[in-house]
């Protein structure tokens, strides 16, 4: 399945936020996580995922810190701030209405 | 995960690094971050079983192609694009006939300027007999029209915006020439220092295009104005040498060159350099953006030093300033000087990065400066106080308080930045929220000042 490229988009932000929610993390392991969740139905471009938590860190959602990783290179770690938990819960509402609304038309249109 | 052994895999990886830092986009830690990411990502395909040169395959073709990523790290980071600026039309900006393209524009546009200024001789004002003030008052109204037709034509703003802004130069014209000046009076003086500050506003709208509200643009032009000025030096000291030239050459064959030197090349290099200086600042940006950040780190602390030698001189010595018209316009100069080192070292600075010395330093500089100014504003107070206003003193006066206000808030911005209670972003936002004061004061001395003081 092809998602359409604005639903990806504008599902990136809740997304991260909520993985970075379960615990701390790095750019590889949340796409690895992401790709794992969605039975490999969300694929991102690795490389936008980076514009994406550099933009939450500027906006202060996230934090983010250099440090070894097992292999002992540098590795930057990102961290989920109040604030980015505030954004995740009003995030949450607004995709249970799209969610809600959508089900409700679907359950009338073809009621499985 | 283990260190990749494998020898090509890591030239490979090298190449594809180097790729990345051509792109002006990426910073050496993004790069940092990708290339960790791109080694996560081979380590796991390895695993799978694939060898390293299909690993490698795999692993750059899911990081995404390199135009897009530059593309959406430019977006993200667009203080970088200053450096690129080819986030709009893509790849087609970079290529070598609309580079031509612009030469020639710039070239026509400053070949149009050394013209314009020889212009008024045909109409009897000859720069050496009596219409110098003439010059003098109109000087940048010869270029700074055709340089923000450069910029309209740079960034495709089109006639509207054209027409939008020639009501400003039109008035300058008007106030640089309607009022009765009084020979050598001061209010004409403050006309020529001002005129240019007021339409330097005008030039910043041309450049930043539809966009002149965002900061960020703003920013560019704030860095688009030192490195013009870095870059107007470096042709003035060339052209020094080339009028040095010139003299010798033709005083050895007994020719005298002063109509050749003081009638063509002085007028015309001081006009058609600001046009060239600007093409080149965008041009060729990557050759010396970083001038003006380098030399900010070079004489910030150097001025910190001075500033507090010469309080510690006066506190010791006791002696007062002596306020006369140079000491004035000294002090004034020293407070621009101080803004411009905080400008340009937020220019060039990484908003999020955490405060270190070199920011300790600065709210030290700032600190100091005003101290100084401090001294020196009761000084020109009691001054006026004594013998009455006259137009230079206003005029200083004014310019001392609207600096010190900036550099009283920055320091007050940059001691919560230190103390980690505020973000640089806000101290960013402050200095460009303030720009525009600058000009409308300039303007004001212009408009207001002549009919005020009786144009004496």
């Amino acid at each position: 399945m092809d998602m359409g490229k604005d639903l990806v988009a504008a599902s990136a932000t809740p997304l991260v936020l909520a993985i970075l929610a379960e615990g701390d993390s790095y750019g590889y392991a949340i796409i690895k996580r992401v790709a794992e969740l969605s039975g490999g139905h969300l694929q991102w471009t690795d490389g936008m995922l980076y514009p994406v938590l550099h933009r939450l860190e500027r906006q202060g959602l996230v934090a983010a810190k250099w440090s070894a990783s097992e292999s002992g290179r540098r590795r930057k770690y990102y961290r989920i701030t109040r604030d980015g938990r505030a954004q995740l819960a009003a995030q949450r509402q607004q995709w249970q209405v799209v969610d809600g609304t959508l089900r409700g038309l679907w359950m009338q249109a073809c009621p499985a | 995960m283990t260190a990749l052994v494998d020898q090509p895999l890591e030239e490979q990886i090298a190449q594809w690094r180097e790729y990345l830092r051509r792109r002006q986009a990426f910073h050496g830690s993004d790069i940092e971050e990708l290339e960790g990411h791109l080694r996560d990502q081979l380590t796991a395909l390895t695993e799978s079983g694939l060898t390293g040169e299909e690993a490698f395959l795999v692993a750059v073709k899911r990081m995404g192609s390199l135009d897009a990523l530059s593309r959406e790290f430019a977006r993200e980071h667009s203080d970088r694009l200053w450096k690129q600026l080819v986030i709009g039309p893509g790849p087609a900006e970079g290529s070598a006939s609309s580079g031509r393209t612009e030469m020639l524009v710039a070239l026509s546009l400053a070949v149009a300027a050394a013209l314009a200024i020889k212009v008024p001789e045909l109409f009897g004002l000859r720069p050496d007999g009596g219409a110098e003030m003439f010059y003098f008052r109109n000087g940048s109204l010869f270029v700074f029209p055709l340089l923000a037709v450069y910029f309209i034509w740079k960034r495709g703003s089109g006639v509207k915006s054209a027409l939008r802004l020639a009501p400003a130069f039109a008035a300058a014209a008007l106030f640089a020439n309607v009022f009765p000046f009084r020979t050598n009076g001061d209010t004409q003086t403050l006309t020529v220092l001002h005129l240019p500050i007021a339409l330097w506003l005008v030039i910043g709208v041309a450049y930043m295009g539809s966009r002149w509200f965002s900061s960020g643009r703003r920013m560019d032009f704030v860095r688009f104005s030192g490195e013009l000025a870095i870059y107007y030096a470096l042709i003035a000291l060339g052209g020094i040498v080339l009028i040095g030239f010139t003299a010798m050459m033709f005083k050895s064959i007994g020719v005298n060159p002063e109509r050749l030197i003081g009638g063509w090349m002085v007028p015309c290099g001081i006009v058609g350099a600001v046009i060239i200086g600007s093409w080149l600042v965008e041009a060729k940006q990557s050759v010396i953006e970083n001038m003006a950040p380098v030399l900010t780190r070079l004489f910030t602390p150097l001025f910190t030093v001075l500033l507090l030698v010469f309080l510690g001189t006066m506190a010791w010595t006791r002696s007062p300033i002596d306020v006369k018209r140079e000491v004035l316009i000294g002090f004034d100069l020293l407070l621009v000087l101080v803004v411009g080192l905080v400008l340009y070292a937020a220019s060039a600075r990484d908003p999020q990065a955490p405060p270190d010395l070199f920011d300790r330093l600065q709210l030290l500089l700032v600190a100091s400066a005003l101290v100084v100014d401090g001294v020196a504003l009761a000084a020109i107070a009691a001054r006026i106080s004594e013998f009455g206003f006259t137009p230079n003193r206003v005029a200083a006066l004014g310019e001392n308080l609207i600096l010190l206000v900036n550099l009283a808030w920055t320091a007050w911005l940059y001691a919560r930045f230190v103390r980690r209670r505020g973000s640089f972003a806000t101290l960013e936002r402050w200095q460009i929220a303030y720009l525009p004061v600058y000009a409308v004061w300039a303007a004001l001395v212009v408009i207001v000042f002549p009919p005020v003081f009786g144009y004496r």
